[in-house]
């Protein structure tokens, strides 16, 4: 299937990071094929994918980690010239301004947290005493100031995560780098995350995330990349790429029988018609269609929602498990 | 502008940056990642303290005056000016240098691995202002640290115990540290090598322990064959042991620049390997 070719939307304000025609090989694979996006002061740009879409190589070569076989990588600073930085030539400079959260914890087992975030301050040249004024702030954000002597192994896995991303602000960074920041965290610790990522917004940090909830990308980012296969497939506001992609309503069908509206003339009342597993999902603009056809068979279950973002990613990327990512 | 043009200009450059090979880029960034290791160890100093000198001084005391009772006096130094020593003060000075090797082996192995590959302790580094260059250069200042540190503590023993009062053993000291730099070095070669903890047996048993047979510590070169004596005179750890030996006799050794040489070499070859190979390790 040929997708149209993207353009990188331009943003209104003077771009603060810039990834132009990045490209990445393993062998003969090329697991980052051509990908450009901008990140504008302020804002949050989500990245979402299937498992091996290139996600977290995109994120490891804006570090500067993996070198990219074509592209561009700029941070342009806040009082700069035109040119920019250049990722990795000006990877030291670059990262000075970056926090960054990593899938795995990378935190010091045997440390406190308040000793994480003074021995992680040092590796920006901070003096001690300047980070000691900062911990107590980093612990409050994180809501860890009653665990400032405990360490790691003592937390829970959300208490970890925001002592990841504490840890992550040390150096007061303008960018933030979270790749799959609330994996494997409950409700309530997803929840808290998003409450700081919000807040850091509100203060005007700017943040690249790649996450696999959709839930946790629509409430977050003011605009998303959709990646597979290492290309970029769409990029937009959340609101705008499913108003351009996907009817307004969508109607899921289950229990005795649902399986055989595939074949039934309900499924023209809807202008697309999914199967997965057991459940059938109507796309349609008119579900009360639909809804009525269906009535006449109540041992069917259904669940009338508005489109969202899980059904775009699964119409763009397909419903196939992506198992060797 | 297509993906090409954008190429051009840093094609050059970026071959180089590709370079495992190139020139080790170090700076003080090292630093924070050395005070970093200090202070977990300032934590478990006291239980590491007893456990890196107690091996030793138990093997020195054990096979110095039990052995040594059956051995008598050894004859050590080069044609011309032998002197004849009791065999504890023989053992000590060679098995100092033993000490330095294996505390700077085991921090550069086991622990460096458990930072770099266990813990990613590494990984959250990088993603700070500093680069992988100054992570191994401070690991490997680290390891020559920690063996400084269990070498001091054994020297004081020794003191103790009375087996040498030479002053020139203020001499012998950097020169430990100089030792346990090179065997840093050398470590963290297989450090950027291995898969996992199994394959630092093969160094300690193929590598390390038939070197302290070959290297003079528990028995003379004179008893070894000639073609074994040619291959010991370049083994790292005899170099040390011909260093250190006679500054315990309050001697100075006969060719200081020779032995320092060889230690210098491998110090600085095995860092720019090591350096290549875990840059290799890490690059993706």
């Amino acid at each position: 299937m040929s997708q149209p070719t993207l353009t990188t939307l331009p943003t209104l304000q003077a771009p603060l990071f810039s990834v132009d025609q990045l490209s990445k090989r393993y062998g003969d694979v090329t697991v980052v094929n051509n990908v450009s996006f901008q990140i504008a002061p302020g804002e949050c740009l989500g990245v979402i994918g299937p498992n091996g879409a290139g996600k977290t190589t995109t994120i490891r070569m804006c570090l500067g980690l993996s070198t990219p076989d074509a592209g561009r990588i700029t941070y342009f600073p806040e009082s700069s010239d035109a040119a920019g930085l250049q990722m990795p030539r000006d990877a030291l400079a670059i990262k000075a301004q970056l926090g960054v959260v990593t899938q795995m914890d990378t935190l010091d087992p045997d440390f406190s947290c308040a000793e994480n975030l003074l021995v992680y301050g040092r590796y920006f040249g901070m003096k001690d005493a300047q980070i000691r004024a900062r911990i107590p702030e980093l612990l409050e954000f994180a809501s860890l100031t009653h665990k400032a002597h405990a360490k790691p192994g003592e937390l829970s896995g959300g208490m970890k995560r925001r002592l990841s991303l504490a840890r992550a602000l040390v150096n007061d960074p303008r960018l933030l780098l979270l790749d799959e920041p609330t994996t494997g965290l409950d409700p309530q610790a997803r929840h808290l995350m998003w409450e700081r990522l919000q807040l850091l917004l509100q203060q005007g940090k700017s943040i690249l995330l790649t996450t696999h909830f959709m839930d946790e990308a629509e409430r977050l980012c003011s605009r998303l990349l959709v990646l597979d296969h290492g290309k970029k497939i769409a990029e937009g506001t959340p609101r705008d790429l499913i108003a351009q992609h996907l009817e307004p309503d969508v109607v899921e069908v289950y229990g005795v029988g649902a399986v055989a509206l595939m074949d039934s003339p309900v499924k023209q009342l809807a202008s697309r018609v999914e199967l997965s597993g057991e459940t059938v999902f109507f796309y349609t603009q008119d579900a009360r269609a639909v809804l009525d056809a269906l009535a006449s068979q109540p041992q069917l279950r259904t669940l009338h929602r508005p489109a969202n973002l899980e059904d775009l990613f699964l119409k763009l990327t397909g419903r196939q498990i992506r198992e060797d990512g | 502008m297509t993906a090409m043009n954008l190429d051009m200009g840093d094609n050059a450059s970026a071959a180089i940056r590709q370079n495992v090979w190139r020139p080790p880029e170090v700076s003080l960034r090292f630093w924070p990642v050395f005070l970093r290791n200090l202070l977990v160890w300032r934590k478990l100093a006291i239980p590491s303290l007893v456990g890196n000198i107690a091996e030793p001084l138990m093997w020195l005391v054990a096979f110095g005056y039990g052995m040594g009772a059956l051995v008598g006096q050894v004859t050590v130094g080069g044609a011309g000016h032998e002197v004849k020593v009791p065999y504890i003060l023989f053992l000590a000075s060679g098995s100092i240098c033993m000490s330095a090797m294996q505390a700077a082996s085991f921090e550069a192995l086991y622990s460096a691995f458990s930072r770099m590959h266990v813990q990613k302790t590494w990984d959250g580094i990088m993603n700070a202002p500093v680069r992988l260059d100054d992570i191994v250069m401070a690991e490997m200042l680290w390891a020559a640290f920690k063996s400084l540190f269990t070498v001091t503590a054994i020297l004081a023993v020794m003191l103790i115990l009375g087996i040498s009062y030479s002053p020139k053993l203020l001499v012998a000291w950097p020169i430990l540290l100089g030792v346990g730099i090179t065997f840093s070095c050398l470590a963290l070669i297989f450090n950027a090598l291995a898969k996992g903890y199994d394959f630092f047996t093969y160094y300690f048993t193929l590598f390390l322990t038939p070197m302290m047979f070959l290297s003079g510590i528990f028995f003379p070169l004179e008893q070894l064959p000639p073609v074994v004596r040619t291959i010991s005179s370049w083994l790292p750890l005899t170099n040390a042991v011909e260093l250190v030996r006679p500054l315990f006799m309050d001697q100075w050794p006969e060719h200081p620049w020779r032995h320092l040489g060889v230690l210098a070499v491998f110090a600085v070859v095995s860092f720019w390997v090591a350096l290549a190979l875990t840059r290799k390790r890490f690059r993706g």
